[in-house]
């Protein structure tokens, strides 16, 4: 590896470059009834989540938006992936592992804040929309 | 020899290798390294003198009683405090900053005014924030300018008769603003204003002279400059502090006790409760001591090189942003900047591959980050050990950066 072109190969997967780059599901929702936003305190990143939930309870499409870092943004957009189709019950199950899964890199302790802010605004979104 | 080259050798930290690579340490302004002679000084004192202060009779209590107050001493020298008795330790800026605004604070009323600055670490903003609150005070900002300089004619507007503090950075840790001190101090004091300046960026760079800026409190950390954790002074003018009553009570900073009241102890004991960080002082010591061995101009002089060389150099990479005053304005050991595309910790994560540290974030300056418009910058700050070589590798690197993500 040269030394002007850092990979950093473990932390960045082909799959957080690739949804960092071009992710699916980022952009506004317009019809979302479930809607929840965090900051993450150590860094100042935001993120959004829009879910539109069906009336019998399944999530048909997730959305996000935020200022946020590629493995951050890669969680949210996996996230969003992974919820859609979904029952509210079966998303709030959703666990960090299996978006770890997804995201097939190593990531460590300082930066696991990144992965799991857009669960944490995920679980906001479900509990906002369950108690209206 | 260049000033990092003398350096280099003392600091055993620079052996590490991280991530297959030579260590490149650019986080100072966080927390700098220590060279070996503050680490043997703090050993030698714990394997030798350690006893609690002040109030031993026997020899190890004396003989740590001396050296807590030599460093006193020292302190007085380097920041040229006119009295040792002005010179108060804490255990760090944060808390000297918390301290005196609730020292200050009690003697604060409703509708009294606090003026503090849009550049300000969160340190030097909460605790004038719960001030406030808890008094009724109003708390105003003086804005920065375009350049990140301070916009002074808006803090002739801002002071009042009302005003009783004006609280700021010497150095902005975002920015590396220099603030003109002295300025600002004259037209608190034409209305009656205290003045408290957090040095936190500025000690360990700067040679500083708390009679010639005339401000009433100066606070700063020992760890940004070479010294330990756990340990920071504040140096307040003998006439305020004598004013005030004590903010924080205990041991040690008392004479005489009963159950109802007490009689407070003199200055510096009486802002001083509780056993002090002894062996942090004794490392506070040897880190000034160190310093004013390589002279502080000529670590001004060798951080200012270093910093003009990663302004200069950064600015001409495409899609770097730097931000602050430009390159010929003065400015502290900082560089913060922004590449396009990518988000400042995946900067910081990026570069860390490659050895080298900075800081990436919102630099609990969350109302500037707000000001400049982005969550948060990648800051390369820097100390007597960092090389012309080193700035060299980080712009290489940042210059490889977009096509990394
Ligand atoms: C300007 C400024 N003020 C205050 C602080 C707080 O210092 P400490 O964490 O040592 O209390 C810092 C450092 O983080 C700083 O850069």
């Amino acid at each position: 590896m040269s030394g002007t072109t850092p990979s950093a190969s473990g932390l960045y997967s082909d799959v957080i470059r690739d949804r960092w780059r071009r992710p699916r599901h980022r952009g506004e929702l317009p019809g979302a009834n479930a809607v929840a936003e965090d900051v993450n305190p150590l860094c100042g990143d935001r993120v959004r989540m829009m879910l539109a939930v069906a009336p019998e309870g399944r999530i048909t499409e997730a959305r996000f938006v935020g200022d946020s870092c590629a493995i951050c943004t890669a969680s949210a957009d996996v996230v969003a992936d992974l919820i859609a189709g979904r029952s509210r019950g079966e998303a709030a199950a959703l666990d960090v592992g299996e978006v770890l899964a997804v995201l097939q890199a190593e990531i460590r302790p300082t930066r696991m804040r990144c992965v799991t802010l857009p669960l944490s605004v995920l679980a906001k979104a479900l509990d906002g929309s369950a108690k209206r | 020899m260049r000033l990092d080259e003398l350096t280099r050798p003392d600091f055993p930290i620079l052996q590490r290798i991280v991530n297959g690579r030579p260590l490149v340490y650019f986080d100072s302004g966080a927390s700098s390294q220590k060279p070996r002679a503050v680490l043997e000084a703090m050993n030698r004192y714990y394997e030798r003198s350690h006893a609690n202060v002040h109030r031993s009779i026997h020899t190890l209590g004396e003989e740590a009683t001396e050296l807590y107050e030599l460093a006193r001493d020292a302190v007085q020298r380097f920041i040229g405090a006119p009295s040792r008795e002005e010179v108060v330790f804490t255990r760090g800026t944060t808390d000297g900053l918390g301290l005196i605004a609730e020292t200050i604070g009690r003697t604060l009323g409703r509708g009294d005014e606090i003026v503090v600055t849009e550049l300000e670490h969160h340190s030097n903003l909460i605790p004038w924030q719960l001030v406030a609150k808890d008094r009724g005070a109003l708390l105003k900002a003086v804005p920065i300018l375009a350049d990140g300089t301070l916009d002074l004619t808006a803090l002739d507007r801002l002071l009042t008769a009302r005003t009783r503090v004006v609280a700021f950075a010497h150095v902005s840790n975002v920015l590396g603003t220099i603030t003109p001190v002295t300025e600002i101090v004259r037209r608190a004091r034409a209305v009656n204003a205290l003045t408290v300046v957090d040095g936190a960026q500025a000690a360990p760079h700067l040679r500083l002279d708390v009679s010639a800026l005339e401000c009433d409190f100066y606070v700063f950390s020992a760890h940004k400059m070479l010294g330990p954790t756990g340990i920071g002074v504040l140096y307040g003018r003998r006439a305020v502090l004598d004013s005030l009553e004590p903010g924080r009570g205990g041991s040690e900073m008392i004479k005489e006790v009963w159950i109802d009241h007490a009689q407070w102890n003199d200055l510096p004991w009486r802002f001083e409760p509780g056993t002090p960080p002894i062996a942090e002082a004794v490392g506070l010591t040897a880190a000034i001591e160190y310093l004013e061995k390589l002279g502080l101009e000529r670590v001004t002089e060798h951080e200012r090189a270093l910093t003009r060389q990663t302004h200069e150099g950064l600015a001409r990479i495409p899609g770097v942003t730097v931000y602050g005053p430009p390159p010929e304005v003065e400015r502290g050991a900082v560089v913060s900047f922004a590449v396009a595309g990518l988000h400042p910790h995946d900067v910081a994560a990026l570069l860390d591959a490659e050895g080298i540290a900075v800081r990436a974030g919102h630099h609990c300056a969350m109302p500037l980050m707000r000001r400049l418009g982005v969550v948060g910058t990648s800051r390369a700050t820097f100390s007597v050990f960092n090389s012309p070589d080193e700035v060299g590798l980080l712009l290489t690197t940042v210059a490889g950066l977009r096509s990394a993500l």
